[in-house]
């Protein structure tokens, strides 16, 4: 995909509106953020700085949702370890410094039928591209247990669920639920853990589909230029001329045939 | 207030520049700095032909720093000398070509492609794997050093900077043996080789197994070396290692740098490398110095 936009990135001190657990380690976090909510489009994501000094390197998350004329967005993460530990203790009226918006975020052009598919953390920025993206949609949400954000995609289309353990909907992974429940689509757009976006690339492949992925990786700088953060590419990149397209830059969202996984 | 510095005859506008490595050839940070504010602009190592670097995780976050093995991974000379240099060329700021390298020859052909472009200092990247050596690193043999060095100065047609490397018994070895080979100019430290351990997945956290530390945490070596290495040849020295704020730069100017790189800190704050100039010039205003030379070295 060779969709690199002019990007209106900031780096700013947001304000937090109200912070809450959704599930079990998993926290949704409102800022007012107004350049940046007026700019991300979804799959965009967020560097987020935190207080503590020791810790020197932002924490990439994913946009959930964004209001762009209230100025706020929304930021749905999982505990991960100290970084995002401390984010969970923060309370309304705190300030969070952020930037963003950085990446290259979905494609918004079709208006195929499509399979949005989230596994885990990755369902967050599916939510605002139920919202944004004007075609028929099928929703499939993986999770190990808890679920978390489920309802509120029940606007946008119809949502069938894969939990590991069985607790609701199908019992195994979302393609599992696709086959079980016979779906069908022309277009997939997928966010979730490496296995599971090789197993949804595999799919599309075998059933001649289009499918684009967000993929995620360890950053550093989060706008290109460190190179830390790359995926393998099946054709030469523009920047390196090697093959490794840089996430944060490139993507998060690549077609699914353009990368390794 | 003069904020001017000189390395082997190239003027910089402040003695504030960019670390190799941390701020690409600086088009990722032109949305965040005025590139025309900065001393000099050092490049991201290049390479006679592309490298692809190393295997993903490439970074770790460790207490006050990072580990880095993203195993330069750059586009080779080709596409650098086409792209990055007409876009460098845009700004008022001073270019510096970091250049790395496998073997002696790699070297020299970097060098010599660059000995018509419009480049004002070069800086060799001498902690790379010399692949005929056993894949000991260049700057950990003072043999090494002052043979690469004497064999760069021969090719080179614009001053040469020898980066040296923080993983050795005495730094001063290394830096005697690079004004030995004629070096021009010395900037110190590299990244110090550590490592991080995710004790939930048992295995290292990144994939090549150790990587190169920096930031914060490692400021108070890095200090030490450049004072060291300062009063041990009779070089310029460019001071690195953990500077993020207008102080850590001051530190190392009064330990005897002749100016300072900025790495780590930009990948937490893009306007570290304005904001640092800015702070200096600060500090000069508020204490009536004149000219910054007068703090060069003033430590002893």
């Amino acid at each position: 995909m060779n969709n690199e936009v002019r990007q209106h990135k900031t780096r700013q001190e947001a304000q937090l509106l109200s912070q809450e657990e959704l599930a079990p380690g998993v926290f949704s976090m409102w800022l007012e953020a107004e350049e940046i909510a007026r700019a991300a489009r979804p799959g965009q994501f967020l560097s987020v700085y935190t207080k503590d000094a020791s810790r020197l390197l932002p924490r990439p998350i994913s946009i959930c949702e964004t209001d762009p004329f209230g100025g706020r967005l929304r930021i749905v993460y999982r505990v991960a370890g100290a970084g995002t530990r401390e984010f969970a203790g923060y309370r309304a009226g705190e300030p969070v410094t952020v930037m963003g918006p950085l990446g290259n975020g979905f494609p918004l052009d079709s208006r195929k039928k499509a399979f949005l598919i989230g596994g885990g953390i990755g369902i967050p920025p599916m939510l605002q591209l139920a919202r944004e993206l004007d075609c028929e949609k099928q929703i499939i949400l993986g999770y190990r247990d808890h679920l978390f954000l489920e309802e509120e995609f029940a606007p946008y289309g119809p949502v069938s669920i894969a939990t590991e353990d069985g607790s609701a909907g199908t019992r195994g992974n979302v393609l599992d639920a696709i086959r079980q429940q016979g779906l069908t689509a022309q277009v997939i757009y997928a966010c979730g853990p490496t296995p599971m976006l090789r197993a949804v690339k595999a799919y599309a492949r075998e059933n001649r589909m289009e499918c684009f992925v967000s993929l995620e990786e360890r950053m550093a700088c989060g706008i290109g230029a460190c190179l830390a953060c790359v995926c393998g590419s099946t054709q030469v990149d523009g920047h390196s001329h090697v093959h490794n397209k840089r996430i944060c830059k490139d993507g998060p969202v690549f077609r699914a045939e353009e990368v390794e996984l | 207030m003069n904020t001017r510095v000189n390395l082997a005859g190239v003027e910089l506008k402040n003695p504030v520049m960019t670390a190799s490595g941390t701020f690409g050839s600086g088009a990722e940070y032109g949305e965040f700095v005025d590139l025309n504010r900065l001393g000099a602009v050092v490049t991201k190592g290049v390479a006679s032909v592309p490298w692809p670097g190393n295997p993903t995780p490439r970074i770790a976050e460790v207490y006050g720093g990072m580990l880095n093995a993203i195993g330069l991974q750059n586009p080779g000379i080709d596409v650098f000398v086409r792209r990055d240099i007409p876009y460098l060329k845009q700004f008022d700021t001073r270019i510096i070509v970091n250049v790395c390298g496998r073997t002696t020859e790699d070297y020299v052909a970097v060098v010599e492609r660059l000995s018509q472009e419009p480049v004002d200092l070069l800086e060799i990247n001498i902690s790379c794997p010399n692949v005929k050596e056993g894949g000991i690193a260049f700057g950990q043999d003072p043999r090494a050093v002052e043979a690469i060095t004497r064999e760069v100065k021969r090719h080179a047609k614009q001053p040469v900077i020898m980066k040296l490397s923080p993983n050795v018994t005495d730094i001063t070895e290394m830096a005697r043996a690079a004004e030995a080979g004629g070096a021009d100019v010395l900037s110190l430290i590299n990244t110090l080789t550590g490592m991080k351990i995710d004790i939930h997945r048992r295995t290292f956290a990144i994939a090549n197994k150790t990587g190169g530390m920096s930031g914060p945490a490692v400021k108070p070596v890095a200090l030490r070396m450049v004072y060291q290495v300062a009063g041990a040849v009779k070089l310029p020295v460019i001071g690195m290692g953990g500077i993020a704020t207008a102080e850590d730069a001051l530190e190392f100017i009064m330990a005897g740098a002749t100016a300072v790189s900025v790495g780590t800190a930009n990948f937490y704050n893009p306007r570290a490398t304005v904001e640092i100039a800015e702070g200096i010039e600060a500090y000069m205003k508020d204490n009536q110095v004149e000219d910054l030379r007068e703090l060069t070295g003033c430590v002893k």
